[in-house]
């Protein structure tokens, strides 16, 4: 068992193509440490110093992990994290 | 180019000038691979402004699972500016993060008449499009 992580197209050409790749770690933080071992420039697409970045959203099986612990949110076995870009823009 | 149907066009004006003078956004699936949109999704906007829109995470979550589950893929994504011309400003290319999307945007500044262009935005180039609106009857 593993945890499943999602990507979005746009990142696809960080996981040789892959809809979604499969990684370990007790937080957010540490899953994505671990991806960025095979999947190398994952992790500074998803995070800007210690938070994530405002232009993407990731979510704990059914929760955005902003509503949770951001980048300390606990993950284990079993769990599928979904990336998608946030979509939002405007005349500002 | 983008082929759309008039009814489509007809529902993403009249979203942008029910929500007026906040942004609307939305989405338009269509099925994976054919670049015709197909199902109009209309979205919240969760800042509720007059200068911006952002998809509101967890109804963005939602509707893109059942895109997956339905086998399509966003094919428009669309916003209106209320108050400017129907233009990508710099906060709409910082934030474009699929170069596969046409993004339609639609001015409502002007009350009898609402402008409608669509772009392609790759790595923060801006290139405009022709939008081929088709009646049901093509």
């Amino acid at each position: 068992m593993a945890i499943e992580v999602r990507i979005p197209t746009i990142l696809r050409p960080l996981t040789g193509g892959a809809k979604a790749v499969e990684g370990s770690g007790g937080t957010l933080d540490e899953l994505l440490a671990d991806l960025d071992t095979r999947h190398s420039g994952l992790r500074a697409r998803l995070v800007d110093g210690a938070a994530l970045r405002r232009f993407v959203n990731v979510y704990l099986n059914d929760e955005d992990v902003r509503f949770l612990d951001g980048l300390g949110t606990e993950v284990k076995d079993g769990d599928t994290i979904t990336v998608l870009p946030a979509v939002a823009g405007g005349a500002r | 180019m983008l082929h759309i149907s008039r009814a489509l066009i007809d529902q993403v004006v009249a979203h942008a000038r029910a929500d007026h003078p906040d942004e609307a956004c939305g989405v338009i699936a269509g099925q994976a691979g054919s670049g015709r949109p197909d199902r109009f999704v209309p979205m919240v906007n969760a800042d509720r402004s007059p200068t911006f829109y952002r998809f509101d995470s967890m109804e963005q979550l939602a509707v893109w699972r059942e895109m997956d589950d339905r086998d399509e893929e966003p094919v428009v994504i669309y916003h209106s500016h209320t108050a400017t011309e129907a233009y990508p400003s710099r906060t709409d290319i910082s934030y474009a993060s699929e170069p596969g999307v046409h993004y339609l945007l639609v001015s409502t500044r002007e009350p009898e008449e609402t402008e409608i262009r669509s772009f392609r935005i790759t790595g923060g180039e801006v290139t405009e499009e022709v939008v081929k609106i088709t009646d049901e009857a093509e």
